[in-house]
């Protein structure tokens, strides 16, 4: 028997699977891709800490308190701020390697919504070195890579384990622990094709966690970047704007301050493309040279994706769907409602983010929190494991499941589906929200539920995607209910309705 | 239309793919399993060339699915030498990684150009593209192989290691010495690697700590006449 299931192998369940191994703990890692296509890979500006002598924790706390809206719980954010330099250290001598200044410091730059230049980076591959590194320091760690969970082992109020299906026979396997940790990255899948997320973030661990009746919270907080590429979505990071770059309309004009948070400077964007107009991001007066040493990747991605040379060029861009701040609720310990059930990085609500997350903070929570998450669900692990006796039975009702799935007949297309998911949420549950629609995108979800079970499912992929498609619609639904119950705009959440 | 033909596991198949359906060659997968096969597998992520999933064989040329543009008639396939899970699904070959993480922490001051020193190696998505490339798998399975190499040199160029001379240690055998400096590996990199490059590195590096060419030991032994 394992002491420590971890579900997710992105920045978060690395960090906690190298914590639980270095204090002599059995741990099992399990995720449904290799590690290193997790969506850590993908954070390009960088990660915060206060470090410079200008700069202070108590700057970081009481920007990130500002940036949430009120909604952050200050004890979190607290001890966030105050291991930043500490962490930053532990990966600094793990091996990434972050830039740095002249005479050997880290180098910082500005982000959003940040008092200081305080995000330490690695070029505009932050996360890509931050997820490698780990994947190599965590090497001998038992892991399994082919798994993909279904649903979280819960009996008398406790979590015993979880159960999986492998991705490429769908056999289910149940596998058992003292305590289980979710790591499975965020929900902003949901608004497919209107997203800068990867397609594996349909948040399953949230929904597994939902079902199983762990508290969710704050769901209606989802973070709009206002720079993606116009046609791909793909993310142009806030360094841009930190470093000097501008927001410029078709014509040709500035309209907003760049550097206001991101929900601010999404909105601002909304409104210009729906009076028609189109924006653009313009970073030609920072020179080619800068541009080839700090963003490598944000201008390869431009010219490949909207052919445009960013040196010379302007960028089209548009706000997309990029952070999920809400997700299991957990309380200062990291665990969620249900008793032995832990949660940590993006599927958490952990009480940093509130309405509203700061840029370069969340790469500080997975790493920061990964290990200290691991910390503490090893220490209130009981030291006898119960068996889970429901096993059979639920290994049964899934195997029924998936049987029952690869058999489904139908007309519909559940591809097309998650792609009418994606739009519908990105219009109506997006960056501006109003009461008529919301309940109007309730009757649709309904109806989109029924249509999904119309579709045939081609494939042993194509099944794994279907299942990861019923999460997203799970989760909308939940997102829907707290959008219209949260009735007053408060960070990314906009009600137009009463704000507008 | 555009005709796209895919080396599936169960053999060769071709469908249309409407031009204006895909840009990128994912795209059009995508099309292909969403439209016309619902059974074609192949892996699909960050859609910005990062996390590695997606390299594939498009014309006989290693790309990353996600960054190269569908053009006329394209023929994609698994990666070779790889084992495949199934049509365009491989399993990346980590075992070649061996011991590569950071051994030591030498504790010594960083500076700007210690960290830019080893950028380039660092950048490494581990798609597997050179893996496919190179001919060394043609006659040997077990070379280490380029990305594992260049992440060896990671280590070895970085200060912050200690111990170095493990590292150095560990690619004698089907390592450094293996490698043909044939460069395909470095023509083949989405991210602008040149394994073969850090390959020529690791062997001068080899050389200043003792070793030498076993090549060339053997062609010396074969010319000895009082061997
Ligand atoms: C384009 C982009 C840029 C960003 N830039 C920054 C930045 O500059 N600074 C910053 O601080 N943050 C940034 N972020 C946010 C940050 O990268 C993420 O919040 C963070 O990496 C999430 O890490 P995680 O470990 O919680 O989850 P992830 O990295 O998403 O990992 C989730 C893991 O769970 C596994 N998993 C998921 N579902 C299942 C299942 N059903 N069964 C088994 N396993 C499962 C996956 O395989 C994966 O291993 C950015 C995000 C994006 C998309
Ligand atoms: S240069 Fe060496 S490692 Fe690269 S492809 Fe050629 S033989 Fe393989
Ligand atoms: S060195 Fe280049 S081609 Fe090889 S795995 Fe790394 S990124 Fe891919």
């Amino acid at each position: 028997m394992y002491d420590c299931l971890i579900i997710g192998s992105g920045g978060a369940g690395l960090s906690a699977a190298i914590e639980a191994k270095a204090r002599g703990a059995k741990v099992l890692l399990v995720s449904k891709t290799p590690p290193t296509w997790s969506q850590t890979c993908m954070a390009q500006g960088g990660m915060n800490a206060a470090l410079k002598d200008a700069d202070s924790v108590s700057d970081h706390v009481a920007d990130t308190l500002k940036a949430s809206g009120g909604l952050a719980r200050e004890s979190m954010v607290r001890k966030l701020c105050e291991n930043a330099g500490e962490t930053v250290k532990w990966l600094d001598s793990l091996g990434v390697p972050f830039n740095r200044t002249e005479d050997g410091e880290f180098a910082q730059r500005a982000l959003g919504g940040a008092s200081h230049k305080r995000a330490c980076f690695s070029q505009d591959y932050t996360g890509l070195k931050v997820l490698h590194t780990l994947f190599d320091s965590a090497k001998g760690t038992h892991r399994r890579d082919d798994l993909f969970l279904l649903e979280l082992l819960v009996e008398k109020g406790s979590c015993r384990g979880a159960l999986f299906v492998h991705r490429d026979t769908l056999e289910t396997e149940a596998i058992e622990a003292k305590t289980v940790l979710l790591a499975t990255g965020g929900y902003t899948g949901v608004y497919k094709g209107y997203t800068t997320n990867s397609d594996f973030a349909t948040g399953d661990g949230i929904a597994a966690a939902k079902r199983a009746g762990a508290r969710l919270s704050h769901m209606e907080f989802v973070q709009f970047h206002p720079t993606a590429l116009k046609s791909s979505k793909a993310l142009i990071s806030e360094s841009a704007r930190g470093e000097g770059g501008y927001l410029l309309n078709s014509d040709k004009e500035r309209f907003v301050d760049e550097l206001l948070p991101r929900d601010v400077v999404s909105r601002a964007i909304a409104e210009q493309l729906e009076a028609g107009r189109e924006v653009f991001l313009d970073i030609r007066h920072l020179g080619e040279e800068f541009i080839h040493e700090f963003m490598p990747q944000e201008a390869k991605l431009a010219k490949f994706y909207e052919g445009v040379d960013p040196a010379k060029e302007l960028i089209p861009i548009t706000p997309a769907a990029h952070y999920s701040m809400g997700g299991i609720a957990v309380d200062d310990g990291f665990q969620s409602s249900i008793e032995n059930l832990y949660a940590v990085g993006e599927c958490s609500d952990s009480g940093v983010h509130g309405a509203n997350r700061l840029g370069g903070n969340s790469l500080l929570e997975i790493t920061a929190f990964g290990r200290m998450a691991a910390q503490s669900a090893l220490q209130n692990a009981p030291s006898k494991a119960e068996e889970f006796s429901g096993e059979e039975e639920e290994q049964k009702r899934w195997q029924e499941r998936i049987e029952a799935l690869q058999k489904q007949q139908g007309r519909e297309n559940f591809y097309a589906l998650f792609r009418t998911l994606g739009e519908l949420m990105f219009h109506k549950a997006g960056i501006f929200k109003e009461q008529t629609e919301l309940e109007a995108l309730q009757g649709e979800l309904d109806r989109l539920e029924t249509r999904a079970q119309k579709s045939a499912i081609g494939g042993t992929k194509a099944l794994i995607e279907y299942l990861e498609f019923c999460n997203t619609l799970e989760l909308a639904q939940s997102i829907a209910r707290a959008a219209l119950q949260r009735e007053e705009s408060v960070g990314a959440h906009f009600r137009k309705d009463r704000d507008g | 239309m555009v005709k796209v033909t895919v080396a599936k596991s169960t053999g060769t198949q071709s469908y249309e793919v409407p031009q204006d359906a895909a840009v990128t060659i994912q795209e059009a997968l995508h099309y292909i399993k969403e439209n016309l096969d619902p059974g074609l597998e192949f892996d699909s992520g960050c859609r910005s060339g990062v996390c590695g999933c997606c390299g594939v064989r498009v014309n006989e040329r290693e790309k990353l699915a996600c960054q190269s543009r569908l053009e006329e008639q394209v023929r994609i396939e698994p990666l070779r030498y790889h084992e495949v899970i199934k049509d365009l699904r491989v399993k990346r070959h980590e075992e070649t990684l061996g011991e590569c993480y950071l051994h030591e922490y030498s504790q010594e001051k960083i500076t700007g150009e210690d960290a830019h020193k080893i950028e380039l190696q660092s950048d490494c998505i581990l798609c597997g593209s050179c893996y496919s490339a190179c001919p060394v798998y043609e006659v040997n399975k077990s070379f280490l192989g380029p990305f594992a190499l260049t992440r060896v040199l990671k280590y070895v160029e970085d200060r912050k290691e200690a111990d170095k001379k493990s590292f150095i240690d560990g690619i004698q055998t089907n390592g450094v010495w293996d490698c043909t400096l044939c460069g395909e590996c470095s023509a083949v990199c989405p991210q602008g690697i040149s394994s073969k490059d850090d390959i020529n590195v690791l062997r001068a590096k080899s050389v200043q700590a003792g070793y030498s060419d076993p090549n060339f030991q053997t062609m010396d032994f074969g010319f000895n006449p009082g061997f």
